[in-house]
């Protein structure tokens, strides 16, 4: 009999594959084409606002049916995002991750996903984003 | 705009959507990588396993595509070593801070007309836009 935690990790696994996919295929696990995209005065490439707007397609009424959801299939409840307010944290953090993302053109999932490249900067980075992921905790401790 | 690859794009795109509303169909989580990772840093966590399976998926599905295209050199990084750590301290702390990154608040967030992912999005685009303005145009 398999447990409900092991068909979780199943489930998360299959989604992260599926999403890895996605990534590789849309180029976006490519910092180059991300950077592209951000080079909005340059030679721009105008494909990552098909990958969000593929994403969203799908996303927006999927969340719609989802949430009339009792629960989700494999789990007790939703664990969605408690906090409601625009605070400097919110507007803070996603500066600091805008000039991360806009220097190096990776942002977390393609940046996890192109360790399959085995390449040395794709580690490099990696690395460097879980210390940056683990100061935070350090300074901020209590919640995450 | 000779990069621009529309189809390749929408169809990747599609895939990371449907990758998210199963995860949440199923397991009930929000598919925000930010903070499927910096969840995975509390070693003494009772849900790693599913985050650990989540990220290991990544890779694989990630590796599937780079073992069918032939290998052939699928990414360019370009930024040096300093950069490539900086950049990566800031993404780390910041989509920590901000409580999520593109997939949380550009993806997830978006559809749940989230008020602070819309907030949140404009920013880190806008900021990104910026910085990549700056190091490529200015500096």
């Amino acid at each position: 009999m398999i447990g409900s935690g092991t068909l979780r990790a199943l489930a998360a696994l299959l989604s992260g594959a599926i999403f890895g996919l996605g990534l590789a295929i849309s180029g976006m696990m490519n910092p180059a084409k991300v950077i592209g995209f951000l080079d909005v005065t340059g030679d721009w490439d105008p494909t990552l606002a098909f990958v969000m707007g593929g994403a969203l397609l799908v996303t927006v009424p999927a969340f719609r049916i989802i949430s009339k959801r009792q629960r989700p299939v494999l789990a007790d409840g939703f664990e969605l995002p408690r906090k409601r307010a625009v605070d400097a944290s919110l507007v803070g953090g996603a500066a600091l991750f805008g000039v991360g993302w806009g220097l190096v053109g990776f942002c977390p999932g393609p940046a996890v996903a192109a360790l399959a490249t085995g390449l040395t900067p794709v580690f490099v980075f990696v690395a460097a984003m879980v210390s940056g992921m683990a100061i935070h905790r350090q300074l901020f401790e209590g919640r995450d | 705009m000779e990069n621009f690859t529309p189809l390749s794009g929408l169809v990747g795109g599609l895939l990371i959507g449907l990758s998210v509303a199963l995860l949440l169909v199923l397991n009930g989580r929000i598919g925000g990588i930010s903070g499927i990772v910096g969840g995975l840093l509390a070693f003494g966590g009772s849900d790693l396993g599913w985050r650990a399976a989540f990220v290991a998926g990544l890779v694989l599905g990630a590796l599937a595509y780079a073992l069918s295209a032939g290998g052939a050199s699928l990414i360019e990084v370009r930024a040096s070593l300093p950069v490539l750590v900086v950049g990566g301290l800031l993404v780390g702390f910041g989509t920590r801070l901000g409580s999520g990154c593109t997939s949380g608040h550009g993806l997830c967030g978006l559809a749940r007309f989230s008020r602070r992912s819309v907030v949140a999005t404009a920013v880190f685009f806008g900021v990104a836009i910026l910085t990549v303005f700056l190091t490529r145009h200015v500096l």
